[in-house]
């Protein structure tokens, strides 16, 4: 391994000042790029769980966590976004096979997947506000419902792009371009999917625990 | 639906009071702004060069072309910074005792908010980003940059947060809060108007285009070197670039989301930042300054480089420690990030947490020493030119001393108990600022300039540029040290004690000269566009340059190389020179090349529609905006035709013309 490395290396050193040939051309930065854009959205949500953390037991004599999770709607949610994740890598191992129809039908179902979680996260707070602990009632439930807000409306967000890329596929067939964007929104989508991880376990595991 | 209701539905809470007629210095203001702009968009239309503008500039993807829009964003915005400034200067000198000066509170507050704004946000980073998008692909000896289309866009998406900045100096106000609108005073209830939001919304669209090229350069760097150019090879700029675009990566989120939460709190009644409820204000500080404090260090790392460069090229001589430059680069880089409380010691976070972070800030003057040594080592013993560039780099050098050293004064929490909120404060940061950001923008646009249009800039107007911007740095920010050190704190728009006013009035003559000096900057680009034919340089290569920018044309052509160069050394194009590299003058392949597109601007308009509605409640225009903007995005996905070929019969065109050229100049 290490020899064949040093021969890459070995040839890739160039000769003459001038790439004459017309041999060389850049990597697409596409990929990296997008992971540096994950990065800086990972900070974001850095930014929302750290204000959670400060802001998390700033009740204002309101309702607490205790009071106000029910777990095993959270479980089903968090179920639902899980699976979705499954069914994205469905989706990728058929493009990889190259197979367009199965692509299409994981994909359909991940979207599935990922609109039952907005929809019963939708219910949740829905169902908090008429309790009378909206985000306003306190410090606590301000940071609660921006940060799992802002987790929705990213998955949201997904579920817009999936689709387009679903016209798209349906369109084009599986281009190397089509690919490309599928590994990106593959790797938003299971992005989100490890920050939920932290809010399941942060928000609504250690909420109910304290 | 009431008349009443009909009008709050389409215009929010924009109504004519909005318009400041009672104000006669904005009235005259805008008098001036409308004739300017008349005559600007006159000249345009006489020239017929709308179209021209248009598909050759505004949807460019060229990064060169959009490099030099950003310096041209950044140069008209400090005309309106230092306005600000001049105003501020010219009521602090007069408004003693009795006198009131001219400008009342409520638009003092005003003005050295949209100062601060105006300076950081749309003057140092479109400068310095301009810079490191017009040069950092040319010396990796790139073609572009890793994603054309989105460096358009980031341009498109500064400027729309510029303009909204502009409009509300004419309609409505801005923010009163400082320029980084601490809550609660940027809360609804002590900021109920428009001004924190044009603040918030400016900001939100302009972070957007900020990141978006960090990523991209970042992207560009990593992705695209030349064959041969391993890290350690990389010019220092790039790599000041490389830092930087880290830092943007990993700081501006944190902006976003900070003003995201603060939005919150004003348009939706949360508390995070209120005093009722469990709010915490004090985290937007903390939260602010994790932005805050890199983004300073955003701003001074690029002229770091551009400093290395003019240093090495005008002592003619290799940079004296390249590596422990590039380490330096790279601790101030991590540093940065651990240094942001010293911006509040007075917060009380006691003792051991406060000398934690006087330690970090205290450490980071070392590499930033490391780097002044290695300057002052590289033109020891150098055939120095006293060139324009460095003019401005030995300025920065003795100025920017200073400002360390103050700086490291103030990274001491007793003494910052004392100096905190002062005017000791206010000259430290324009030390460094000035002295370090804007001198080295200016080293770098004299450096690059030839390279941009093939031609120089006038000597004898830059010189006095420099002395008069030199001087009225000293002038204008001594006496506040000075004042400072007497415990007179900032952002006063008037004074009692009469004898303070005379270090206001030796600020305020201060203020003058760099106005001379903006001038002379001004007179300087007028006068090199006339004599541009005696100033002209036909070799690419004015200064004996070291890198490889300076290996092709000036302008270069749209692709930049002909053909792709081979890196063997940190100098590359000085590498290529002394083992006597032929410029290869056959040969000549089609060049694959990146379409333009109007898309960038259409979103950016479109962004500033949208977030013109949020500022004044205009919900439906928010709205429209906004889903107009998804649209957009996604309209443009299906368009699948982006690039083309530069025919290889174009390619041997612009060649041949080079090397008649460069023969004519032999």
């Amino acid at each position: 391994m290490s020899s064949s490395a040093s021969n890459a290396m070995s040839n890739t050193e160039p000769s003459g000042f001038y790439d004459l040939s017309g041999s060389h051309h850049p990597e697409n930065g596409t990929m990296l790029g997008f992971w540096l854009y994950l990065m800086s959205d990972c900070l974001v949500f850095a930014v929302l769980f750290a204000m959670y953390g400060v802001l998390g037991g700033s009740y204002a004599a309101g309702p607490g966590p205790k009071e106000l999770f029910e777990l095993p709607v959270v479980a089903v949610n968090t179920s639902m976004l899980l699976l979705s994740s499954i069914t994205y890598g469905f989706a990728m191992l058929e493009m990889a096979r190259n197979r367009k129809a199965a692509t299409l039908i994981w994909l359909a179902i991940t979207g599935l997947f990922g609109a039952a979680f907005v929809g019963l996260e939708l219910n949740e707070f829905v169902h908090l506000i008429d309790e009378g602990a909206g985000p306003q009632r306190s410090a606590f439930l301000s940071a609660f419902f921006t940060l799992v807000g802002t987790h929705g409306l990213h998955v949201s967000f997904g579920i817009v792009w999936l689709i387009t890329l679903m016209v798209q596929v349906s369109r084009n067939g599986l281009t190397p371009i089509m690919q490309r964007r599928l590994s990106c929104l593959s790797l938003f989508w299971h992005f989100l999917d490890v920050v939920w991880i932290g809010v399941f376990t942060f928000v609504y595991l250690v909420g109910v625990l304290r | 639906m009431t008349h009443h209701d009909l009008m709050r539905f389409l215009f929010g809470r924009l109504s004519l009071d909005a318009i400041p007629y009672q104000e006669p210095i904005l009235v005259w203001t805008f008098v001036g702004v409308a004739i300017v702009g008349a005559a600007v968009f006159g000249y345009i239309t006489y020239k017929r060069a709308w179209i021209y503008l248009y598909k050759e500039w505004f949807c460019s993807i060229d990064h060169k072309k959009i490099g030099v829009m950003y310096l041209v964003l950044g140069l008209v915005m400090l005309l309106r910074g230092f306005s600000d400034a001049i105003l501020m200067r010219i009521q602090q000198a007069i408004a003693f005792g009795g006198s009131t000066g001219y400008l009342e509170p409520h638009h003092y507050d005003q003005i050295f908010t949209a100062h601060g704004v105006i300076m950081i946000f749309f003057v140092a980073m479109p400068l310095i980003t301009g810079l490191m998008n017009y040069v950092v692909p040319l010396q990796i000896g790139a073609r572009d940059v890793a994603f054309p289309f989105l460096n358009n866009f980031s341009f498109w998406m500064t400027t729309a947060g510029a303009m909204l900045v502009m409009a509300s100096l004419f309609i409505g106000e801005f923010a009163r809060t400082g320029w980084l609108a601490y809550p609660p005073l940027s809360g609804i209830a002590y900021s109920p108007d428009v001004g924190v939001d044009y603040y918030i919304w400016s900001l939100q669209i302009a972070g957007i285009g900020t990141l978006l090229s960090g990523v991209n350069i970042l992207a560009t760097i990593i992705k695209m070197r030349a064959p041969g150019m391993t890290l350690m090879r990389m010019p220092i700029f790039t790599w000041t670039a490389l830092c930087t675009n880290v830092l943007i990566v990993a700081a501006f989120p944190v902006l976003t989301a900070v003003l995201v939460l603060l939005s919150l709190d004003r348009y939706a009644g949360m508390d995070f930042f209120s005093n009722d409820f469990g709010g915490n204000a004090m985290m937007y500080v903390n939260l602010i300054w994790i932005w805050g404090h890199p983004e300073v260090y955003i701003l001074i790392l690029p002229v770091f480089g551009v400093f290395s460069e003019v240093v090495s090229t005008f002592s003619g001589k290799r940079l004296f420690g390249y590596a422990s430059m590039v380490y330096a680069t790279i601790v101030i880089t991590i540093l940065s990030y651990l240094v942001w409380l010293h911006h509040f010691f007075t917060m009380g976070s006691g003792a051991s947490v406060n000398s934690f972070f006087g330690i970090t800030t205290m450490i980071i003057s070392i590499p930033t020493g490391a780097k002044m040594f290695n300057w002052l080592f590289t033109m020891y013993h150098g055939r120095i030119r006293f060139e324009l560039p460095m003019l401005w780099t030995m300025g920065f050098m003795i100025t920017f001393v200073v400002g360390g050293m103050t700086g490291v004064l103030l990274a001491v929490p007793p003494a910052d108990f004392v100096l905190h909120n002062s005017l000791f404060l206010v000259a430290h940061f324009h030390n460094v600022i000035i002295g370090g950001v804007v001198f080295g923008a200016f080293a770098g646009i004299t450096y690059w300039f030839p390279k941009a249009t093939g031609f120089q800039l006038d000597p004898f107007w830059g010189k006095l540029s420099f002395w008069f911007w030199f001087s009225g740095f000293w002038f204008a920010f001594t006496p506040l040290y000075v004042l400072g050190l007497m415990g007179v704190t900032r952002r006063m728009g008037h004074f009692d004690d009469p004898s303070l006013q005379i270090w206001f009035r030796i600020a305020a003559f201060g203020a003058l000269l760099i106005f001379l000096g903006i001038i002379s900057f001004i007179v300087q680009l007028v006068v090199s566009i006339r004599n541009r034919e005696a100033l002209r340089d036909l070799t690419g290569d004015p200064w004996n340059g070291r890198t490889l920018e300076w290996s092709t044309s000036s302008p270069p052509p749209e692709y930049n190389f002909a053909f792709t160069p081979h890196v063997f050394d940190q100098d590359a194009w000085w590498d290529m020179k002394t083992r006597g590299s032929e410029r290869p003058t056959t040969g000549f392949k089609p060049i694959h090349m990146p379409k333009s597109t109007s898309a960038g601007l259409v979103l950016a308009v479109l962004s500033a529609i949208c977030g013109f509605g949020l500022i004044w409640h205009i919900w439906w225009m928010a709205i429209v905006g906004f889903v107009s903007v998804i649209a957009t995005a996604i309209f443009h996905t299906f368009n699948t035709d982006r690039d083309f070929h530069i025919p290889a019969e174009e390619v041997v065109r612009v060649e041949d013309q080079r090397s008649r050229l460069l023969a004519h100049q032999v």
